[in-house]
């Protein structure tokens, strides 16, 4: 099991592993998200309440569920880069901060939009509002860091320390609309008990969440490709892979 | 595990810990303040301020919206089922706002305990069905079924 664990901090080995899963994932994610799309705005019910403007929950929900789980993926890179120094975790890490900066103000956009028709309002400064907006600096935190500092090794531990410090967030915005009174109403799928959302329109959405998912990792085996390309482009096995 | 690693481990946790903590104790001492409006228990009990600008949030009681004839002005009531406060807000109210519903009203706290509104934002809860089965459920509930 050991050796599959190292395996993953070795620069070839991550390489090679990305050239050979992207080129079946990436049609696999389009052809899934075209798919979830059309279910969940075309062939999904209309709301009883809200009509048709419901239909953004199938972008809204997956990006902040993502964007949530994704700033784990960033604070545990950076939690293997400061403990045992491997130099792939700080690529990692480095990889999703702009992704999960993207998912971030996909939801917070989303959420404004369908804001102003139900809510009445664009913004409203709720406890789960603002928090994901903090959510979104600090993605865009850990990315300024980095390229704060000129030696990288330094840049990459301090990312690291904001990113393990930022962790505290996450479960505040996903406890939010329980804890505080807030305009945004609680989580419609519940991992316990039924959920408060129709299964017709409950299945397009998990499959969209699922996506979302993929669609991550899809995009930072893109990013570490690219910063690996970068930072060996003088190493020999990078030649040898890109001649073969 | 090697020493020195253990070592980072230790204190890249306790990092962790003590954020959490320093956040924990920060928001449970804004507790007040993270709280988007007062419940209308809150505001019977005179815990909302009177001299500014306040939220009131809750449910919209049923059968108590009135209109004014010549004018945009609304009259109603918003409950917690423990206390309820009344409402005028003289404007246009978003499409979601109904008797039954959650509301988020913004205004000023008069003597008379009546709030004069100057934003009311519908609150909408988490519920999501098709109107078939809106329907369905109303007929159910109408016939003495139990809800689900």
């Amino acid at each position: 099991m050991w050796r599959i664990v190292h395996q993953f901090g070795s620069p070839p080995w991550v390489y090679r592993f990305c050239d050979r899963v992207i080129p079946w994932l990436l049609p696999l994610t389009v052809v899934a998200l075209l798919v979830g799309s059309a279910w969940g705005l075309l062939f999904a019910p209309t709301d009883y309440k809200q009509g048709d403007s419901y239909r953004i929950i199938y972008i809204h929900v997956p990006a902040s569920v993502v964007a949530l789980a994704g700033y784990y993926v960033m604070a545990s890179a950076g939690l293997v880069s400061l403990v045992w120094r491997v130099k792939l975790a700080d690529t990692a890490m480095r990889a999703a901060a702009p992704i999960g900066a993207a998912y971030t103000a996909i939801a917070l956009v989303t959420g404004a939009i369908w804001g102003k028709p139900t809510w009445g309002a664009w913004w409203v400064w709720d406890a789960r509002i603002t928090s994901m907006l903090i959510l979104f600096f600090l993605y865009v935190g850990v990315m300024a860091l980095f390229e704060a500092y000129e030696n990288k090794t330094i840049a990459a531990r301090a990312c690291a320390i904001l990113s393990l410090v930022g962790t505290v967030n996450i479960p505040i915005i996903y406890k939010s609309v329980d804890w505080w009174y807030s305009l945004h109403q609680p989580a419609s799928i519940k991992f316990t008990g039924s959920s408060a959302i129709d299964t017709s329109m409950l299945y397009p959405l998990l499959g969209m969440i699922v996506t979302f998912y993929v669609l991550f990792a899809l995009l930072m085996m893109l990013n570490i490709k690219q910063s690996l390309t970068q930072e060996y482009a003088h190493s020999a096995w990078l030649h040898k892979r890109l001649n073969d | 595990m090697h020493p020195k690693r253990k070592q980072r481990l230790i204190i890249a946790l306790v990092i962790v810990l003590l954020s959490s903590l320093t956040v924990g104790l920060t928001s449970y001492a804004l507790r007040g303040n993270i709280n988007l409006f007062y419940s209308p228990s809150e505001v019977a009990a005179g815990e909302a301020p009177t001299d500014r600008s306040i939220r009131v949030g809750g449910m919209v009681v049923e059968g108590s919206v009135t209109r004014a004839r010549d004018k945009l002005e609304t009259r109603f009531i918003v409950t917690d089922f423990a206390s309820s406060v009344t409402v005028t807000y003289d404007g246009i109210l978003p499409d979601l706002f109904a008797e039954g519903e959650g509301v988020v009203a913004t205004g000023i706290l008069g003597a008379n305990g009546v709030v004069t509104a100057s934003e009311v934002l519908a609150k909408h809860d988490e519920n999501y069905m098709p109107p078939e089965v809106a329907d369905a459920l109303e007929k159910a509930q109408a016939q003495g079924a139990p809800q689900p």
